[in-house]
């Protein structure tokens, strides 16, 4: 019988999955929204909804508890400061799960995780990054462009 | 150990099979943009989820 039995095993030992959880909501919580599976995705938001109802009492033990769970300290700190700042007042559901339908590959179902208040903040940062990609695909087509114009030159100097 | 008596007939064996169908997805269209989606998850066209963006596609 499964009483009492929460959570998936994800295919992995206990403290492998341990790891696992630690690293997606170091993820989560550093950048504000991540993409993976859903199966994970719906393991790290019952992760992180813990992990923020913990911080949310703000004191030293709380924040040694946290600090013993993610990767990075500046997350830690970013937590305290400014995150359950944001979204405490919320009585749980920090975070919310989105389906996006099956990967090219091994069709697994995948999903985006985000904290919920930070919506328009990772918008944003998607939108600067997608700028970005379609600056430097540009310059690729341009230096490109100049190559084939040089190369044509060569090719002439040395047929004269 | 107890075995079948007979070989079942192709026949019988296609009869079973008959059940064996395709669903259709639950496809809806996209309130942002329209196009044909799949029902609960984001749009892949616009990125869009209860009016709200989850994505930016690419191109
Ligand atoms: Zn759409």
């Amino acid at each position: 019988m499964r009483h009492g039995n929460k959570g998936r095993k994800l295919q992995r030992t206990a403290s492998h999955r341990a790891a696992l959880l630690r690293m997606l909501a170091t993820s989560l919580l550093k950048h504000k929204r991540i993409k993976t599976t859903l199966a994970k995705a719906k393991e790290v938001k019952r992760y992180v909804d813990q992990l923020i109802t913990t911080a949310k009492k703000n004191d030293l033990h709380a924040r040694r508890q946290v600090m013993s769970v993610l990767y990075e300290k500046e997350v830690t700190k970013e937590l305290f400061s400014e995150i359950i700042g944001k979204i405490g007042d919320r009585p749980g559901g920090y975070t919310r799960v989105i389906k996006l339908g099956n990967r090219l590959g091994d069709a697994a179902e995948m999903a985006i995780v985000e904290l919920v208040d930070y919506n328009d903040i990772a918008n944003k940062k998607a939108e600067e990054r997608k700028n970005q990609r379609e600056v430097k695909a540009e310059q690729k087509k341009e230096a490109v462009a100049e190559e084939k114009v040089s190369e044509a030159k060569v090719v002439e100097e040395t047929e004269k | 150990m107890p075995n079948p008596k007979r070989k079942w007939s192709k026949s019988r064996r296609d009869k079973r099979r008959t059940h064996y169908k395709a669903k259709v997805p639950g496809l809806g269209t996209c309130a942002n943009c329209g196009e044909i989606k799949l029902a609960h998850r984001a749009c892949p066209s616009c990125g869009y989820y209860n009016e709200r963006s989850m994505f930016i596609p690419k191109s």
